[in-house]
């Protein structure tokens, strides 16, 4: 164990919590004590700003960016390779390049793009930690940084997909891919039948965050 | 556990359904991202760094801490390390804080 030493009086954090100890309010989480790691949170930003490291306008522009960030944007990839063969080569080739072409940036670090077929279902996670392609979808969900996904989506990956709803046929293969953190990887899902004549927007609107992960399938009305 | 695992290394494990519940992020979570993405950009921290740092934080808080509290404690943990902030300012930062000697930023 290593905490970080910080001269702390008390514990809290939500499992120590002291309700005769009252605290500034906060515009955030009203009425609920700071935990310790939020004051960590605030004290270390605040130093960093102080020694001139970044600057209070590079924390907001930052968080406005994530906040930006959502798995539209990775939705827009696939409708493009669902409508356009040559894109589809280039975006499973070197998804940094492709990306680029419809003016996305993927970020600093690979993202390969695993393409589903009749025969084969991609599912991602990180076995290790939480490696996600931020860029492309935004935040990961709390479930892909959860014990039971990390520990099972390797060992019964059937069985965690029956659990998202989503039932394979016995004889689709399923290749499970673990992120690390130099790797990344974003399924491009099978185009679902019924989507003919959509034009490229509305297919986007078809790809859910899931079904970039491989928990899911797109679906047509 | 396989004595030849560390409690970060789960793949494979026996473990129960995956709960679907997600949470919306807090302000101090995205900020707490922020202040990674920041920290890697001015060649402060990496990513690798973050990992050994959360996976340094014993089993017993791996388990206890929420996603971004992991990181947090990772991050300060190594700012220590690399003296880039010093004990004794950062406990003293944090006391203003909770007191309210400090406004809460940014």
């Amino acid at each position: 164990m290593n905490e970080p030493a910080g001269g702390h009086p008390h514990e809290h954090g939500g499992y120590d919590v002291d309700p005769t100890h009252h605290h500034p309010p906060q515009p955030d989480l009203e009425d609920t004590p700071l935990a310790r790691h939020q004051v960590m949170q605030m004290a270390v930003t605040s130093l960093l700003i102080e020694k001139g490291i970044f600057s209070g306008d590079d924390m907001r522009a930052q968080v406005e960016r994530m906040d930006g960030l959502n798995p539209g944007l990775g939705a827009r990839l696939v409708a493009r390779a669902w409508t356009d063969h040559g894109f589809r080569q280039r975006l499973l080739a070197d998804s940094k390049d492709a990306a680029a072409e419809l003016g996305i940036d993927t970020g600093p670090i690979p993202i390969l793009v695993m393409e589903n077929t009749p025969e084969t279902h991609n599912l991602v996670v990180c076995t290790l930690c939480s490696c996600y392609p931020k860029f492309l979808l935004g935040v990961p969900p709390d479930w892909y940084k959860s014990r039971n996904y990390r520990s099972r989506a390797v060992r019964e990956p059937r069985k965690v997909l029956a659990e998202f709803g989503t039932e394979l046929a016995p004889d689709v293969a399923i290749r499970v891919h673990d992120s690390t953190a130099d790797m990344r990887y974003m399924i491009l899902p099978i185009r679902p039948t019924g989507s003919e004549g959509m034009g490229e927007e509305e297919l986007a609107g078809l790809v859910t965050r899931d079904s970039l992960v491989g928990v899911a399938v797109p679906r047509a009305g | 556990m396989d004595k030849a695992r560390r409690h970060h290394d789960m793949g494979g494990l026996e473990a129960g359904p995956v709960n679907r519940d997600g949470h919306d992020h807090a302000p101090w979570e995205k900020r707490v991202d922020a202040l990674m993405v920041l920290l890697g950009r001015q060649g402060i921290l990496t990513v690798d760094e973050l990992r050994r740092g959360i996976e340094e934080l014993g089993a017993d808080a791996y388990d206890r801490y929420s996603y971004y509290e992991r990181w947090m404690a990772s991050m300060t943990n190594l700012l220590l390390e690399k003296r880039i902030i010093e004990v004794d300012e950062l406990g003293e930062r944090m006391a203003e804080i909770e007191t309210g000697r400090r406004e809460a930023l940014p």
